[in-house]
C-alpha cells in the first residue's frame, strides 16, 4: 500500500516513453532518414504505416502538447493572420502558425511529412487541415475516405467495407513508392498483434472504473494515456506501457484506492478538456471530490471497452473496421447517445457533464439536443462551454460557477432522495 | 400552381418567383402533394442532393435553404449552440415550428460536421419522418469513388421506394435525369446571359428565377425559366460604371435578397457566383442514356462537378479553380461573402486569399447571416471596396 502513489510507476514511464517517441520525431526532422506521415487520432490505421517503418506524427497531440505548455496563443493568432477565422478549428491553427514558425515545440522539432496520411473519420476540418498542409509542404496528400456510419444497424454495410479495403490496398502501394519496399506481411500482423493486446488492456483498464471508488478518474488520466495510446499503438513499447498501466491501476481497484480520498460523485463526462486549462478544470471536480468513471473524448481513437480488438489473422480487414465502426468519431450523434447511457448504467454514474467545445463542431454541434434527451430521462445534465485548444475562451469564474452549482444540486438531490427512501 | 406561365412578363414571373422564394413555408409544394394520392415530399438539405433520385420515386424534392431573415430561431438555439451556423438551427426550427410536417422524408449530406449532427438530432426528434444521409466520396481520385456513390444512390432509392411503395426502374432515372438536365442547361443559358451582359439580368432577379425550383416540380421550374430566357433576351440597355465581382462563399446558407441588391447597388456586377450552387452542380448534362444511370450520376459528380468548399477532390486546387473562373467571368475583383460560422466557407479563405494575391486579382472577405436585416455596414464596405477600384 504503501507505493501506491496517485502519480505512481505509469506517470513515469509515459513520461519516458513519450520522450522518446519525441526524439525519434526530432530525429527525423533533423535528417535521420526515418519517413514521417502526419495522420489524425480519429480510427487511423497506425499499424499499416508501423509495417513500413514510417513514423507516425500525430498534428492533433502536437496542437493539444501545445496548448498544455500554454504555447498555443501565438501561433493561433499567426494563423489568423494568415486568413484563418476565429470559428476555424483552433488545432489547426495552432498547428499551422507552428508551422511556420519552423516546427520547433518545447517537446521536440516536428519533421516535415514524407506523406500526408488523411484518414477521414467523422471530421470534416480534417479534409481541410490536411489539404492546406498538402498546399503548404508541398507534399503528397491521401485523403482516405471512411463512410460514416448512417444506417438504422449502426455498423457498416459490405459495400463501406470493401471500398475502404481498396482504398488501403491503394494506400500500401503509396507506402510501397515512398519507402521503396514491399509491405511485409509478417510485420504488418505482428504491429496489429500489438495493437490487439494494447487495446484489449486498454479495454480492461476502462472497465476498472466500474468500481467504486474507481481507481484513477476517467477524463483526466484517460486523456493522459491516450498519447501513448495513439503515438506508441502497434508497437512493444506501446505494450509495455498498457501491460504496467494494468498491473499498477488493478492493484489500486483491489486495494479501493482512488484519485481522491472520498469518491462523492460519479459522473460521465462527454467532450474534449480544455487543455490549456487542464489542471484549472481538473481542481472544479476535484473540489467536489467528482471523478468522471467514464468519457467518450477518449474513445476518439478507439472504442475497445465495447469489444473491438485488432485481429492479426485478418489485419487489413481489422483495421478497416477500426475505421469505419470502432472509434466514437465515425459513428453518429445518436450512438453517441447510446453509449454515454450505457457509461451512466454500466459503470453507475449519477450526472453527466458536458464540455461544449468551439473549435470541435463535430463533437459539439447539437449537444444541447443531447442535454435535452439525458435531462428527460432524469440524468443531471451539465452543459459547459470553452475551447480545446484557443485559452481566450476559457472563462474561470463563470466555468467555476457553473460546476459549482451543478455539484450543490446534484448533492441536494441526492440528499433528498435518499431521504425520502 | 395553375397561373398562366405562358402569359406572364418577366417582371411578372420575377415577381411571382421572389414572392414565393420570401413567403415563409412550402405551400406550392403542398398544393402539389394534395393534388394525388401516393405523393410524397423529400427534403433536401443542401448543397447539392441527387433530386433525380426523389422525382424517380414520384416524390417532390424540394430544397432547404434556411429560414431567411423572416423566422425568429426559438426552439433550436437550445440544440444547438451559439457558434454553429443558422441555416442548421432554421432547418430544426421550422420542423418544430410544424413547417416541415408536410415532408415525408429528410435528406442530409456528408458536407460540414453541424449536418452531419444535425440529421441525427432530426431523425430523433421527428421519429415519423424518414432522415436519410448519404455520403459523398471524399476522394475523387480514387477509381472506386464512382461506383461507390452509385451503389450509395441505389441504397438510397430502395430506402424511398420503400418509403412511397413505387417501384423505380433504370427508365424512370433515365426520364428523371434528362428532365433536369433541360432544367440545368437553362439555368446555365442564364448565367452565361448575366456574365454576358449583366446589365440585361440583375442578380436579384436570377437568383429568385433559380430559387423557385427549390419549391416546385422541374417541369414548372422550366416552363418559368423557360418564358423568363424569353424576356430577358428580348430586354435592351447599356452597361453602366460598375465594377464586374465574382462572389463565392454562400453555396449553403443562403443571403437575403435584400443583401444582394444591396451588393449590386454598392456598385457591382455579380457576373458570377455559388448561391443555390447544387441546382448548378454540374459543368455538362449527365448522360440520360446511359446504362446504368445511377453510375451516370456518379460519374457526373465525380468527374463533371463545380469545385466546392463542402466537396474535396485534391486532384484540383480550388484557389487555382477561382483564378481561373476569374479570369473566365473577365471578373475586376472577388467577394468572399461567407456565411457565419460556416467552416468550410471559412477554411477556403486564407488559401483563396494567397491565389488572388498572387493574381493580383482585388478581393473583400464579409461574412452573412440569414437572418440580417441590416445592410448598411456591408453596403458601405462594398462601395468603398468598388470606389478603390474604380478611381484607383
Amino acid at each position: 500500500m504503501a507505493d501506491l502513489q496517485y502519480q505512481g510507476h505509469l506517470h513515469n514511464l509515459q513520461k519516458e516513453l513519450m520522450a522518446e517517441y519525441y526524439a525519434d520525431l526530432t530525429a527525423s526532422a533533423e535528417g535521420s532518414g526515418v519517413p514521417a506521415a502526419y495522420l489524425l487520432i480519429g480510427g487511423n490505421p497506425v499499424e499499416l504505416l508501423r509495417a513500413f517503418d514510417i513514423l507516425p506524427v500525430f498534428p492533433e497531440v502536437n496542437a493539444l502538447q501545445l496548448a498544455v505548455r500554454k504555447q498555443s496563443l501565438p501561433h493561433i493568432q499567426a494563423a489568423e493572420f494568415m486568413g484563418y477565422s476565429s470559428d476555424n478549428c483552433a488545432y489547426v491553427k495552432a498547428d499551422i502558425g507552428m508551422y511556420f514558425a519552423g516546427r520547433k515545440t518545447p517537446f521536440a522539432t516536428i519533421p516535415e511529412p514524407t506523406l500526408l496520411l488523411c484518414n477521414y473519420v467523422g471530421c470534416n476540418v480534417y479534409l481541410d487541415w490536411f489539404g492546406h498542409l498538402s498546399e503548404y509542404t508541398g507534399r503528397p496528400a491521401f485523403q482516405l475516405d471512411i463512410p460514416f456510419i448512417r444506417t438504422q444497424s449502426g455498423t457498416p454495410s459490405r459495400d463501406d467495407i470493401i471500398y475502404v479495403l481498396r482504398q488501403l490496398e491503394r494506400l500500401v502501394e503509396l507506402c510501397e513508392e515512398i519507402t521503396g519496399k514491399r509491405l511485409d506481411q509478417d510485420r504488418l500482423r505482428e504491429s496489429v498483434r500489438l495493437s490487439s493486446e494494447t487495446g484489449a488492456l486498454w479495454s480492461k483498464i476502462k472497465h476498472l472504473t466500474k468500481q467504486a471508488p474507481a481507481p484513477y478518474d476517467a477524463y483526466f488520466d484517460s486523456v493522459t494515456m491516450m498519447a501513448p495510446l495513439y503515438c506508441l499503438r502497434g508497437t512493444p513499447q506501446g505494450l509495455r506501457f498498457f501491460e504496467t498501466a494494468y498491473a499498477e491501476l488493478a492493484e489500486k481497484a483491489a486495494a479501493g484506492v482512488g484519485p481522491l480520498e472520498t469518491e462523492r460523485f460519479r459522473y460521465v463526462i462527454e467532450g474534449p478538456p480544455p487543455w490549456p486549462h487542464l489542471r484549472t478544470f481538473r481542481d472544479m471536480f476535484s473540489r467536489w471530490n467528482a471523478v468522471a468513471v467514464a468519457s467518450t473524448y477518449s474513445t476518439v481513437g478507439g472504442l475497445w471497452e465495447f469489444g473491438f480488438v485488432h485481429d492479426p489473422d485478418h489485419p487489413m480487414e481489422s483495421i478497416a473496421r477500426h475505421l469505419l465502426e470502432w472509434n466514437l468519431t465515425n459513428r453518429n450523434f445518436l450512438q453517441r447517445y447510446a453509449q454515454i447511457e450505457r457509461y451512466l448504467e454500466e459503470w453507475n454514474a449519477s450526472a453527466l457533464v458536458i464540455h461544449s467545445v468551439k473549435s470541435c463542431r463535430l463533437f459539439s454541434a447539437g449537444q444541447g439536443d443531447m442535454r435535452e434527451y439525458f435531462t428527460k430521462r432524469g440524468i443531471p445534465t451539465l452543459l459547459v462551454e470553452s475551447d480545446l485548444e484557443d485559452p481566450r475562451y476559457f472563462s474561470e469564474a463563470q466555468m467555476r460557477n457553473r460546476i459549482d452549482a451543478f455539484f450543490e444540486s446534484v448533492g441536494h438531490r441526492t440528499a433528498v432522495q435518499g431521504a425520502s427512501s | 400552381m395553375n397561373t398562366p406561365v405562358l402569359q406572364e412578363s418577366l417582371e411578372e414571373l420575377v415577381e411571382r418567383c421572389t414572392l414565393a422564394v420570401e413567403t415563409p413555408g412550402f405551400a406550392e409544394a403542398e398544393a402539389w402533394k394534395r393534388e394525388a394520392p401516393c405523393r410524397a415530399i423529400a427534403g433536401c438539405f443542401p448543397v447539392y442532393s441527387p433530386v433525380e433520385l426523389f422525382h424517380a420515386a414520384g416524390m417532390l424534392p424540394v430544397g432547404l435553404a434556411g429560414g431567411g431573415n423572416r423566422m425568429e430561431i426559438a426552439h433550436a438555439d437550445s440544440r444547438f449552440q451559439s457558434f454553429v451556423c443558422s441555416i442548421v438551427k432554421s432547418t430544426l426550427e421550422q420542423g418544430m415550428t410544424g413547417a416541415l410536417s408536410s415532408f415525408d422524408a429528410l435528406i442530409f449530406h456528408s458536407i460540414c460536421d453541424p449536418a452531419r449532427n444535425l440529421a441525427s438530432v432530426y431523425a430523433r426528434n421527428f421519429p415519423d419522418q424518414k432522415v436519410e444521409y448519404i455520403h459523398f466520396p471524399q476522394n475523387l481520385g480514387t477509381p472506386e469513388a464512382t461506383g461507390y456513390l452509385a451503389r450509395e444512390y441505389e441504397r438510397v432509392m430502395v430506402s424511398m421506394s420503400e418509403l412511397t411503395g413505387r417501384q423505380v426502374s433504370f427508365d424512370d432515372v433515365r426520364a428523371s435525369i434528362s428532365t433536369y438536365n433541360q432544367v440545368r442547361s437553362v439555368i446555365r443559358d442564364l448565367y452565361a446571359i448575366r456574365s454576358d451582359t449583366p446589365h440585361l439580368l440583375k442578380t436579384r432577379e436570377l437568383y429568385p428565377l433559380v430559387r423557385y425550383g427549390h419549391l416546385v416540380p422541374p417541369e414548372r421550374h422550366l416552363e418559368v425559366l423557360l418564358r423568363a430566357r424569353e424576356g430577358i433576351l428580348a430586354r435592351e440597355g447599356r452597361p453602366k460604371d460598375r465594377i464586374r465581382a465574382l462572389l463565392v462563399g454562400s453555396f449553403c446558407e443562403q443571403p437575403p435578397l435584400d443583401l444582394i441588391a444591396a451588393i449590386e447597388d454598392a456598385g457591382c456586377y455579380l457576373v458570377d457566383d455559388d448561391f443555390l450552387q447544387g441546382r448548378r452542380w454540374f459543368t455538362r448534362d449527365v448522360d440520360a442514356e446511359a446504362d446504368d444511370p445511377y453510375y451516370a450520376l456518379a460519374d457526373a459528380y465525380v468527374d463533371r462537378s463545380v469545385p466546392c468548399a463542402v466537396k474535396h477532390d485534391i486532384r484540383t486546387s480550388k484557389a487555382d479553380a477561382l483564378v481561373e473562373r476569374a479570369r473566365v467571368h473577365r471578373a475586376d475583383a472577388v467577394i468572399v461573402l461567407c456565411a457565419k460560422f460556416c467552416e468550410p466557407a471559412l477554411f477556403e479563405y486564407p488559401l483563396y486569399r494567397k491565389a488572388l494575391q498572387a493574381a493580383a486579382l482585388p478581393h473583400i472577405s464579409l461574412e452573412f447571416e440569414e437572418k440580417m436585416w441590416v445592410f448598411d455596414r456591408i453596403k458601405t464596405e462594398i462601395e468603398t471596396f468598388v470606389e478603390s477600384l474604380l478611381f484607383s
